[in-house]
């Protein structure tokens, strides 16, 4: 049953995700989808991998897209129609889909966890960890130098072309 | 509690899937096409660790740790990118960005 109404959940705020105009709306939805995910990864027997999906997903990434749309600074956005959006109708719908999630994670906790876990076994993050030191080694070191390269991009294309002049050259033209 | 049929946890991985990429066909915005992205790699990290608990492996957990590395390195260039094109086209619209330079 929590499965389903995560599912449920998930989908709807993934829905509500795509048909929004504002970006940041559309974030919070985002949000809502990760954590209705995490909950589905945790009934299906991957409690790591829930924690990630909060970690990573809704922590990290879309933090990350939080500060390029500050970055951006879209002219639209003023004060006066920030003041016009966060208005009731605005939050209420990530609200409630969230207090529902809240509710299943209550019960979750509340109860037994032998009984909550509906795959046919908990993978533990012992077997992963084995696992992935084990015979996905060179997977591993493939993503450091894939995380490697992403840095080394990021920076690169994101750094503002700046026009250097050397002082002599400066004081010669003016 | 019963188990949860193989087949349902694939389906809202499919949905999800489906959903993202129907976002990516129809939207203009770049950085909601960036969004829809995370949510396709989302659903497919979910397809593997639906199958993972399916056969009780491991390896399942795995990949979708290896997706989450890969989408945070896709992110981080992803969103470089669009501050180029925004500070170079001032607009976030991706049909403006339909001529290559040179």
């Amino acid at each position: 049953m929590i499965f389903y109404i995560a599912s449920a959940v998930a989908i709807f705020s993934t829905i509500m995700v795509i048909t929004r105009y504002n970006m940041i709306h559309a974030l919070l939805y985002l949000v809502v989808s990760f954590l209705a995910v995490s909950i589905v990864f945790y009934v299906l027997g991957a409690p790591f991998m829930a924690a990630l999906e909060i970690i990573v997903y809704a922590g990290a990434i879309v933090v990350l897209i939080i500060f390029v749309i500050m970055m951006l600074n879209l002219k639209q956005e003023s004060v006066e129609q920030e003041r016009k959006w966060f208005t009731k109708n605005i939050w209420i719908g990530p609200g409630i889909l969230s207090v529902i999630l809240l509710g299943e994670l209550i019960y979750i906790i509340a109860s037994d966890p032998q009984t909550i876990v509906m795959g046919a076994q908990a993978v533990d993050a012992k077997n992963v960890g084995m696992s992935l030191y084990g015979p996905y080694i060179i997977g591993v070191e493939l993503s450091g130098l894939l995380l490697m390269a992403g840095i080394v991009g990021a920076y690169h294309l994101g750094r503002q072309k700046k026009k250097v002049v050397h002082r002599f050259l400066k004081t010669a033209e003016e | 509690m019963n188990i949860i049929p193989f087949e349902s946890g694939l389906m809202l991985a499919g949905i999800l899937f489906m959903l993202g990429l129907i976002s990516v066909l129809i939207r203009r915005n770049i950085i909601f096409m960036l969004i829809s992205v995370e949510v396709m790699l989302n659903a497919a990290g979910l397809a593997f660790i639906v199958a993972g608990s399916r056969w009780a492996q491991p390896d399942g957990q795995v990949m979708f740790i290896f997706i989450l590395t890969m989408a945070a390195a896709e992110v981080s260039v992803g969103l470089a990118l669009i501050l180029q094109i925004y500070h170079q086209l001032k607009t976030l619209d991706t049909d403006a960005a339909n001529k290559m330079k040179g």
